[in-house]
């Protein structure tokens, strides 16, 4: 077996908001992000993209690009992992997914991950990273509707934690079952998942 | 009795130091490249030493996401106040030598193929300016060509990326393969050398004091060790030598004169290309950043000044991979003479490296550079 191959390092940075969806009978649906990427890679993504305005782009002229990030999103699960009750939850396809250039020109992905199960859950566990860390996540700094429970039961409430901000990563033991990481598309998930963003919603 | 106990301990030192060494240069030099999008870090082992170099690492990774970032915002600023040009080139510069340090597989891969080659530190540092410099300038040339003539798309030059990562990959596989075909070839030719003179003080192991005096002026040790003993044990095969004397895998050391000759040069053009082909995925969003902001001419600056950052960064870290093995071997022939079985082993695990590196960055187990495209 190959020895250590460490992770990557950011060359993205993501500042995100969410909101997690709830259906009438207080299942939770899904959730739908808004991600804004930094100043260099929103820069980087509109180059010779069309628009009327030089610089200044629609989300009309963003729609082929939006359709490319929520295509190439699927490869990595969306960098989304959630949790009801210590159950693994799958997400469907995204929808209602388009971008935005804001007036600082940074651009923002909004896009809906629908769970293929609606459920009703006590703790819903939703964390955000990449595993590779090509990405980094992090909570959107003003702070204001960071994250919001959709239609949520009263009882519902959600605090937020990441493990990126001054505080040191898990300390995993050698030999932790939770370094075995069987499928190819998890490798690496325990070094992503230090930098990790996390939702935790309890009813 | 005796020196079978020896022969034993040499046997298990080579094992450990082939070890160490590979362990150091995976993990002093992280060996993962900057794949937009996704990288597969190859299980357990990986995980264990991410968790547990949460200190360095992550300080590593911190200081050189600060440096990037800073970028932009002085890229900006540079547009109204020429004084912050100077404070780019700065940061440019020390982004690179921080994200040398960090994962990046171009390290790993030169450092590997200097331990096979049994090269000269001073070539290593050759090697790793020429291909951080190449890095720079295929960036230069990507965005050049395909953002300032051609206008295209961020998506169409993440494709032409990934199809120059391709190549650089699968010209690593070749560089690994065709110096694990030269190195595996001399490893059992060692091992025949030993069978043939089992006692330690057989000419295979010739005069360690010889060697230690060599190490003294330390600019060619690896060379010249193995040239001294290429001659001693090794007559029986001595037709292998020559026919790959030209070859990257050289059976004979360089002598110092050779290194800045042509053929020096030549010699180490596929290290350079395989690793310098593929650019840093960074440099690439820099530049086009610069030259949305009117200021390309700085981005190609800011460009080739992270590429002497990185090139500091990897020549050092190359360097420690040459004094690593040939104290290896040092210590393996005070043993009982089994340096020469020592260098071997641990160039054919070197070449080993290379190879896989080259294979899991192709098939993309290492590196997934297409999410780039995102």
């Amino acid at each position: 077996m190959l020895p250590a191959l460490a992770a990557a390092h950011p060359h993205v940075w993501i500042s995100m908001k969410s909101q997690v969806l709830y259906d009438a009978n207080g299942a939770v649906i899904g959730v739908r992000h808004a991600w804004t990427f930094d100043d260099m890679f929103s820069t980087f993504a509109v180059q010779g993209l069309k628009s009327a305005k030089p610089g200044v782009f629609t989300p009309e002229d963003l729609q082929p690009l939006a359709e490319v990030n929520v295509t190439s999103l699927q490869e990595y699960a969306y960098f989304s992992y959630a949790k009801a009750d210590g159950k693994k939850l799958s997400f469907a396809n995204p929808i209602d997914y388009h971008l935005e250039q804001r007036p600082d020109q940074l651009l923002t992905l909004h896009f809906t991950l629908p769970l293929k199960q609606p459920i009703k859950a006590t703790t819903l566990d939703l964390e955000v990273y990449d595993p590779s860390y090509f990405v980094d996540f992090s909570f959107d700094e003003k702070g204001r509707d960071v994250v919001v429970l959709k239609d949520a039961p009263a009882n519902c409430a959600a605090s937020i934690k990441s493990l990126n901000e001054g505080q040191k990563p898990p300390e995993v033991p050698l030999g932790d079952p939770r370094l075995e990481v069987p499928n190819p598309e998890d490798w690496g998930k325990s070094w992503g998942a230090q930098f990790a963003n996390q939702i935790l919603v309890k009813c | 009795m005796l020196s079978r106990r020896c022969a034993g301990v040499a046997a298990l030192c080579t094992v450990v130091l082939v070890v160490a060494v590979a362990l150091f240069v995976l993990h002093s030099a992280d060996a993962l490249a900057q794949g937009p999008f996704g990288v597969g870090t190859p299980s357990g082992t990986a995980g264990a030493a991410a968790a547990q170099s949460d200190g360095i690492v992550a300080w590593i990774i911190a200081k050189q996401a600060e440096f990037y970032r800073a970028m932009a915002g002085t890229i900006r600023s540079a547009r109204t106040d020429g004084s912050a040009l100077w404070f780019l080139f700065g940061i440019a510069f020390l982004y690179g030598v921080f994200h040398a340090a960090g994962p990046g597989h171009g390290k790993a891969v030169i450092s590997s193929y200097m331990v096979a080659n049994e090269e000269a530190w001073t070539r290593g540092v050759v090697l790793s300016f020429a291909s951080a410099l190449l890095q720079a300038v295929v960036a230069v040339i990507i965005v050049g060509v395909a953002a300032v003539l051609l206008n295209a798309t961020a998506r169409q030059m993440c494709d032409a990326e990934w199809v120059i990562a391709l190549i650089s990959y699968a010209l690593i596989a070749l560089l690994g393969a065709r110096l694990l075909w030269v190195k595996g070839r001399g490893f059992l030719s060692a091992v025949q050398g030993l069978r043939r003179k089992p006692a330690p003080v057989g000419a295979a192991v010739a005069s360690p004091h010889h060697d230690h005096s060599r190490d003294h002026d330390h600019h060619h040790h690896g060379g010249h060790h193995h040239h001294d003993h290429g001659h001693g044990c090794q007559h029986h095969h001595h037709d292998h030598d020559h026919d790959h004397a030209s070859a990257w895998g050289h059976a004979h050391g360089p002598e110092p004169q050779e290194l800045v000759g042509p053929g020096g040069w030549r010699r180490g053009l596929t290290a350079i290309v395989a690793v310098g082909l593929r650019p840093c995925s960074g440099a690439i969003l820099v530049l086009v950043f610069a030259l949305a902001q009117g200021l390309f001419w700085a981005g190609i600056v800011a460009t080739f000044m992270m590429a002497i950052g990185t090139a500091m960064t990897v020549a050092a870290i190359a360097t420690l991979a040459v004094f690593a093995k040939s104290l290896a071997v040092r210590l393996a022939s005070s043993q009982s003479g089994y340096g020469m079985l020592a260098m071997r082993g641990i160039e054919v695990g070197a070449a080993m490296l290379v190879l896989a590196f080259g294979l899991l960055l192709l098939l993309g187990y290492m590196s997934v550079e297409r999410a780039a495209c995102f």
